[in-house]
C-alpha cells in the first residue's frame, strides 16, 4: 500500500499556548526531495517531527494514505544532532534490525555491510561516541537506512560539517534518493538545496510561505520575504 | 592500651589462620546480603526504567516515596518486619522470623530505595539522551526499558554496589529480626557489635577488618566504574 499523498489539512504545533508551527496545509506527493529552508527558529525541526509524527499536534489533521502506525514503521528521521547509543558503531547501526527481531548475527551482518556503505568499515568495533562529527551523521544515516525506509527525514544533516564531511553525506543522500527513497530534509545551505532537491518548502514563522519545485523557487521565489532570504537579509 | 594492642595481634591472627567463626560469620554475611541485592536489585532495576521512560503523573510522586524511604532509619525497618514477621503477625504462620531470610527481607526493604533512586538518576540522564531516537523508531514501552538497562549498565552495577555497602553494613534491622544467632543468623556487624559488648576485642576487630575490605573494595570498583563511565568506555 502507498504512503503517499501525505495530506495535512490545518495542522498546528502549540507549545506553552505560542503557536511553534501552523496551521500548515501540504500535500506531498510520492516522488522527489524535498528541502525545507528558512531562517533559524523559523520551524523546519517542529515541521519535520510534525509530518514524522514525533510532534504532538495540537489542531488540524495529518494524514498518510496508510495507517499512521504503518507509516512509521516506513520511516526514518536523522535527527540534526544524531543519538549516538552507548554501543559500537555496528551495534549502533544494528539496533532497528533487534527491534524487529531480526537475528543479532544477521543484524550485525548487515550493520557491517552499511558501516561500509557509508564510509565507516574501519570503524565498526569503536564506540560511537568517538566519532567525529561527520561520522557522526555517517553512523546515523546508515542506522536509519538500514530497515530501508521508503521515506527519510534529516534535520539539517550537515550543519556542522566541513565541506569534504558535507559532500560525503550529499553523495549518500543522492544515491538514497536515486533508489526511490523520498527525502524530506532540511537545511540552511541554499547550495544544498539546490544540489539535492527537486522541491522547496520555504518557512517562516512556523508557517508555509512557499511550495514550489525547486527551480521554480531559486529562480524566482513567488513571496517578498523568500526574495529577500535567498538575498540572505535578514527575515523574521 | 594493652587491651587493644593483644587484640589487634590476635585479629590479624584469626585473619591470617582463617579462624572457622570468622570464615563462617563472613560468608553468611555475604550470602545475606548478595541474596538480598538480587532480589532488591530485580525490583529496584526495572522500577527506576520504568520511571524514567513514562510521564506519568505518579513519577514525581514514586520519586518522593524513595527518597522518604531512603531516609527511613533501618531500625525502624527492622521494627516493621519484626511485627509482620511474629509469631502473632500476619506473616508469623511463615516461621520466618531469626531467620537468614526475615534478614534479606529487612535489608531488601533498606536497599530498594536506594538503588531505585541511583538508578534512575542515570537512566534518566540516558534517557534524555535516547528519547528522540527510540521514539522516532517506534520502540514500545518494553523495548524502551530494555534498551536503557542494557545501555545503562554500568550505572546500574554502581547503584547495585552502592546498595551492597549499605546493606553489609547495617546492624540495626538485621539485629531485630535475625537475633544474632549463633550458626544461624550471625553476620559481621551484629557480631562485631556482640563481641565488643563482651569485650573481646580479638574477634570483634578481624571482622571489622574484613568488613573495611569489603567497603572498600566496593568504593574501589563505583570509583573505577564512574571513572571508565566518564571516559566513556563501554
Ligand atoms: N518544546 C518547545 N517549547 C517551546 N518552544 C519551542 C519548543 N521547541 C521549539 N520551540 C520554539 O519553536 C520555534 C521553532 O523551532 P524549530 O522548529 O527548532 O526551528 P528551526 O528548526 O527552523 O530552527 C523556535 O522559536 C523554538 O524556540
Ligand atoms: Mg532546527
Amino acid at each position: 500500500m502507498t504512503m503517499f499523498p501525505l495530506i495535512a489539512k490545518g495542522a498546528t504545533v502549540r507549545r506553552r499556548g505560542k503557536v511553534l508551527v501552523g496551521p500548515v496545509d501540504l500535500t506531498l506527493g510520492q516522488t522527489g526531495t524535498t528541502m525545507v529552508i528558512g531562517p533559524n527558529g523559523a520551524g523546519k525541526t517542529t515541521l519535520l517531527k510534525l509530518l514524522h509524527c514525533i510532534e504532538r499536534m495540537n489542531g488540524g489533521t495529518l494524514d498518510w494514505a496508510c495507517p499512521v502506525a504503518e507509516a512509521q514503521q516506513r520511516q526514518a528521521f536523522v535527527f540534526q544532532t544524531p543519538v549516538m547509543l552507548r554501543r559500537n558503531v555496528r551495534d549502533n547501526i544494528a539496533y532497528p534490525l533487534l527491534l524487529t527481531k531480526t537475528p543479532r548475527a544477521e543484524a550485525r551482518a548487515r550493520a557491517e555491510d552499511w558501516a561500509g556503505r557509508v564510509g565507516l568499515g574501519d570503524a565498526v568495533m569503536r564506540p560511537a561516541h568517538l566519532l567525529s562529527g561527520g561520522e557522526r551523521q555517517k553512523l546515523a544515516l546508515a542506522r536509519a537506512l538500514i530497515r530501508a525506509p521508503e521515506v527519510l527525514f534529516l534535520d539539517e544533516p550537515c550543519a556542522s560539517l566541513d565541506g569534504r564531511a558535507t559532500r560525503e553525506i550529499e553523495e549518500i543522500l543522492l544515491g538514497v534518493a536515486a533508489r526511490g527513497t523520498r527525502i524530506i530534509m532540511s537545511t540552511h545551505n541554499m547550495g544544498q538545496a539546490q544540489r539535492l532537491g527537486s522541491e522547496v518548502i520555504f518557512v517562516l514563522g512556523g508557517r508555509i510561505h512557499e511550495y514550489s519545485p525547486a527551480q521554480d523557487f531559486f529562480a524566482e521565489p513567488q513571496t517578498e520575504q523568500a526574495r529577500a532570504f535567498l538575498r540572505g537579509d535578514i527575515v523574521e | 592500651m594493652t587491651d587493644i594492642w593483644s587484640g589487634l595481634t590476635q585479629a590479624f591472627w584469626l585473619l591470617a589462620t582463617l579462624d572457622a567463626d570468622l570464615v563462617e560469620i563472613t560468608l553468611r554475611s555475604l550470602k545475606v546480603t548478595l541474596s538480598a541485592l538480587a532480589v532488591a536489585s530485580l525490583i529496584a532495576f526495572p522500577l527506576a526504567a520504568l520511571i524514567s521512560v513514562r510521564r506519568f503523573r505518579l513519577r514525581r510522586f514514586t520519586i518522593s516515596v524513595l527518597n522518604a524511604l531512603m531516609g527511613l532509619p533501618p531500625v525502624v525497618v527492622g521494627l516493621v518486619v519484626y511485627v509482620l514477621l511474629s509469631r502473632s503477625g500476619p506473616f508469623g504462620v511463615l516461621g520466618l522470623l531469626f531467620t537468614p531470610t526475615a534478614m534479606i527481607i529487612a535489608q531488601v526493604i533498606i536497599v530498594v530505595p536506594l538503588i531505585a533512586s541511583i538508578a534512575h538518576q542515570s537512566l534518566r540522564e540516558l534517557w534524555s539522551d535516547y528519547h528522540d531516537l527510540l521514539i522516532s523508531m517506534n520502540t514500545t514501552k518494553r523495548q524502551r526499558i530494555q534498551t536503557l538497562l542494557w545501555d545503562g549498565r554500568r550505572a546500574l552495577l554502581t547503584a547495585a554496589l552502592a546498595g551492597f555497602g549499605r546493606a553489609i553494613g547495617e546492624v540495626g534491622a538485621i539485629m531485630i529480626v535475625g537475633g544474632n544467632i549463633d550458626h544461624a543468623t550471625r553476620v559481621l556487624t551484629t557480631a562485631i557489635a556482640l563481641e565488643t559488648g563482651k569485650g573481646d576485642f580479638a574477634l570483634a576487630l578481624g571482622l571489622g577488618f574484613v568488613l573495611i575490605a569489603m567497603a572498600l573494595f566496593v568504593n574501589l570498583m563505583i570509583h573505577w566504574l564512574s571513572h571508565t563511565e566518564s571516559e566513556g568506555r563501554w
